[in-house]
Formats: structure tokens, sequence, C-alpha cells
């Protein structure tokens, strides 16, 4: 096998996006990405079964989508990579078996990887300077808010923290849902905050509390915010006052932004270890950028984004991932792996 | 040469030949590890009948009625295999391949085609013989039945606990030699809506 630049072909179904891409070491050839989230909007969060059904639709013509992209030919992939957790199981379960099968028509290896790592692994695609290590990570998304050390993206990953209770994609889609709002609550919390004051409304920011610091210094927690942000629109409409929705939407997505930033600057200061990349679909959000600029800024902190088509979930991240651990010389992995609902990030390769 | 795969009950996985038959066949009964165990059946079940995946001429698929989570890691098998070797996907229903082998072994007659389809229900579907083409005639089904209140038709209830990917292979093969193909829509045979309620997305990550 070509361990130098190997091509790869990574395979993503997490989720609800169906994703596959194709690498050649650390060149990005294709990012094709088929997302069922439209077929959710209605339940306002994803359903699983929604999803799974949807990745089985998608697969074939997004694999052929991402070779005619890459304008390479299967029997020049030199390796197959998937996601093998975490993430929703009998999603998963749909690329894995693709995944095995695929690998076994060509006659290649097979690398089965952690999604969360993937998420690191994508800065690597980036044009700019490379991925530097170690480095703190924020990844945030629907499905996961978690920060991890990353001291050698193949070899030693650590989780420094994560939710307790909701990911902070699901704390906006869910606030979204009680201002009236639609589905995905990202994007449409954005559009509302415009012209909000972020300092109207004081709401709370989950374990940042001297007692909470102490057994979750890193980990984050967004359901009281909702609940908050709930009691505050009741109290309003009961006294018969106007709930003023830029105030209210510019104040909460402040304070998920704020506690997110703050725990992953600490991590950087208190370990030394002056990088931060942010990864996962809540990175579209403008104002989790811009707070982490200009903290990052203030502390001394090289800021790392890669672009938003490799920060959403994606084929070409686990590819990146795959490719990364041909490199470094890590055997394939035995064919008799699954998808694991729960992988720890310590398991980079499973 | 086809490969086969089914996974509406357990996992089996097979390689097959119009002319030379069932040349390997590998499986489980077991209804949960289907993800685990696909891949080790595939590369089995070549290695057993000496074949190299660029041998085969298309890939079939059982289409259930089956569990969806288990049964569609078998169609997606099937269709990443067959997009790898660049040769047609050939959907087969799963009852059908039952019903077949049961009549190729010497049964005659009615025949109602039962699985488990879980949540205390099963799939069933009828049959009245092979036609000339030696492909079995469906008379009604798929369709879900609750497991005490089955319908009791003339003929024989044969309950299959596993799906023999060789039978949805020779269906297949049998079929196209008869030039009846499609036998089958590639459409996975739920036979549910999904459940609708959005997931609670908590503690994915440990
Ligand atoms: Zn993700």
């Amino acid at each position: 096998m070509n361990r130098e630049a190997p091509l790869v072909l990574g395979i993503e179904t997490s989720c609800d996006e169906t994703g596959v891409g194709i690498v050649r070491g650390t060149a990005l050839l294709a990012n094709v990405i088929a997302s069922s989230m439209e077929e959710h909007a209605r339940y306002g969060g994803v359903v699983p079964e929604v999803a799974a059904r949807a990745h089985l639709e998608a697969l074939g013509p997004t694999i052929a989508a991402a070779l005619a992209e890459a304008d390479v030919e299967l029997g020049d992939v030199d390796a197959v990579a998937v996601t093998s957790g975490p993430g929703l199981a009998g999603a998963l379960m749909v690329g894995v078996g693709a995944a095995k099968a695929l690998a076994l028509a060509l006659e290649r290896p097979i690398y089965a990887v952690n999604h969360l790592v993937g998420h690191v692994g994508a800065d690597l695609l980036d044009d700019e300077a490379p991925l530097e290590t170690p480095t703190v990570a924020l990844l945030v998304s629907g499905g996961h808010t978690s920060l991890l050390l990353v001291r050698d993206l193949v070899a030693d990953v650590e989780l420094l923290g994560e939710t307790i209770d909701d990911a902070a994609g699901e704390a906006f889609d869910k606030v979204a849902r009680l201002l009236g709002l639609p589905y995905p609550g990202g994007p449409e919390i954005d559009r509302a905050a415009i012209g909000g004051d972020p300092t109207a409304i004081r709401f709370p920011r989950g374990l940042t509390l001297p007692k909470d610091l102490v057994a979750h210094r890193y980990d984050f927690s967004f359901s009281g915010l909702k609940t908050a942000v709930a009691r505050w629109v009741e109290q309003r409409e009961a006294a018969g006052e106007p709930v003023p929705l830029a105030d209210v939407a510019a104040s909460f997505r402040e304070a998920v932004v704020d506690v997110l930033v703050s725990k992953a600057v600490a991590a950087c200061t208190e370990l030394g270890v002056p990088r931060l990349l942010l990864g996962g679909g809540v990175v579209a959000n403008s104002r989790l950028r811009e707070v982490a600029q200009q903290r990052a800024d203030a502390a001394g902190i090289a800021l790392r984004v890669p672009p938003l088509s490799l920060c959403t979930d994606n084929g070409a991240m686990i590819a990146a991932l795959g490719a990364q651990l041909i490199m470094a010389g890590h055997d394939p992995s035995a064919l008799a792996f699954g998808a694991d609902s729960t992988l720890p990030v310590t398991e980079i390769q499973v | 040469m086809l490969l086969a795969i089914d996974t509406s009950t357990g996992t089996s996985v097979a390689v097959v030949d119009r002319d030379g038959g069932i040349l390997a066949e590998a499986g489980t009964g077991d209804t949960m590890r289907h993800a685990e165990v696909v891949g080790g059946f595939i590369r089995d079940a070549l290695a057993e009948a000496g074949v190299r995946p660029h041998d085969l001429s298309g890939v079939a698929g059982g289409m259930g009625p089956g569990p969806f989570t288990g049964l569609r890691v078998g169609i997606a098998a099937a269709h990443a295999f067959a997009v790898g070797i660049g040769r047609p996907f050939v959907p087969v229903a799963s009852h059908d391949a039952v019903a077949w082998a049961w009549y190729r072994d010497g049964g005659t007659g009615r025949l109602q085609v039962v699985t488990d389809a879980r949540r205390r229900e099963f799939a069933i579907s009828d049959y009245d013989g092979l036609d000339d083409d030696d492909l079995p005639v469906r008379v009604g089904g798929p369709v879900l039945s609750p497991h005490d209140d089955v319908p009791v038709k003339p003929g024989t209830r044969f309950d299959a606990r596993l799906v023999p990917a060789g039978a949805v292979g020779m269906l297949a093969e049998l079929a196209f030699a008869a030039g009846r193909l499609p036998l089958a829509d590639d459409v996975p045979l739920y036979l549910r809506a999904p459940d609708v309620t959005p997931s609670a997305r908590k503690k994915v990550l440990r």
C-alpha cells in the first residue's frame, strides 16, 4: 500500500449527514454530503430511524458523486475509512456495513475510526499551516459538545470534558422551538439575534460556579439554560408584556458562547497549550467564531477554524484520519468491528 | 456468479453460480450483530468458493421484510459491494427465497412463510408453488401480523429462523436466466413507518 500519500475514501453516517470524502494524504480531493436535515425539520430534531433510512438511500449516489468530484477510479483507492462511533447506532451501522463490503470488493484494507477525532483531523485538509500538536479542540454540534486535548492525532487524545445533558446545538434547536423559530435552531437564533443586546438578560452559565468546577471543570450543561429561557419568556407573557425576541436570542446565544469559549480558553491556559481548534456544525455560528477569536487573541492562543464544509459532519475528515493512521504505519482494523454509539475519544482507531 | 447477502433475520452470505449451484454459504442466526459479522462472512464465502470479487457478475440482496436496523446492514453492504465491483445489484424479496428453497427441497401445496418482525409481530407471505421458470408464486403478503393472531391457512406454515443467502442468490440467477428481472424493487421492505420521536441525543458521548 502507498503509505506516503494514500488515496483514502472515507464514509461518515453517524448522524443526519451521509458524507463521502476522498483524500490523498492531506490533500482534499472530494467532500460530498447528502443531508436528511429537511426530513427531520417537522419533528424539531433528528429522528434516528429517518436518518438511518436516508443513509441507505444516499450512500451509493454519494460515493459515485465523490469519485466524480475527485476524478479518481475506485480501483485507485488505497484504503477505505469509516466512522465506527460515536453517534446514532442504527445510522452508524449503515456506513459500517457498506464500508466493509466496499473494502472487500476492492480488496483493500479498512480503517474504522473515531468520529470526534475525525473532526480534529479535518484541520489537516486546510491549505494553511499544518495542524500543530498538542492542541485543545472544542467540538460543538447538535450531537456532541466535547473538549479534547490532542497530543498526537493518531496516538494520544484525551477527553477533558463534555456535555452532561444537552449538546450545544440541541440547546439552540430547543430554544428556537420555544421562541417559535423553525429547525435547525442555530442559524435561526443567529438571525433573530441581529440587533439584539447580548447583555440584556443574564442567563445562567452552566457548570461555572466554583462548586461545580470541582467535578466538572471542563464539562458543559445546557438544559438549565434552556429552562431559564423558557421561564423568562413565560413570565413576560404572564405579565402581558411583549417578548423582546432579538434580546432573548442574543442573550441566550451569548450564554452558550460564553461558557463554551471560557472553558476552552481556560483549558488552553491551565494546560499550557497555546492552540485551540474549533470543529462541529455549531462553528457556523458567527458569534462563536467572533468571541473565540477575541479571547484567543487576548490570551495569546492560536485559534484554528477549518472551513465550514469541513466542520460539519463529513466523510473527508474520516478519510483524512484514515490517511494519517496509514502514514503513521498503523495496521488496518480487524473486520469484526461494529458500530459503537458511545465510542470514547481515547479509541482513535477501532 | 453472484455474491448474495441477506440480513432480514440473522446474517447470511453466499456465493452462487447458475450451473454450479451454491458454491459457499456462511452465516449465523444471531439477530443482533449484523454490522459486526457481515464482513467476515463475505470474506469467508469468497474464500470458500475460491472466487475473487472481480469474478462475480453481480450482487443479490434480500430486501426483507425484516427488523430495519439489521435489514439495512445487508442491503447497504450488498449495494456497496456492487458499486465496488462495478456490477449490478439484484434485489430479491427475502420470503421469496425462503419459499423457493422450501419447494426445491420437495415441499408441495400452499406455503405460508413466517419470519419474526420484533414487537410481537410476524411478517408473513403466502405462496402457491413454483411457476414454469421455477420461481415461487407469491399469492399474498408480505404483511405484518401479531404473534398470537397469525391467519390459519390451508397448507404448510414455515417459520424461517434464517433466510439463506444461497437461496436469495439462486433465485436471482434463475430470474436472470428466465429474463424475469427485476424480481423486486430496490426498496427495503420495512412494513413499518419510522417511530418519529426525535433522538434525545443526550449522552451520546462518553
Ligand atoms: Zn460531528
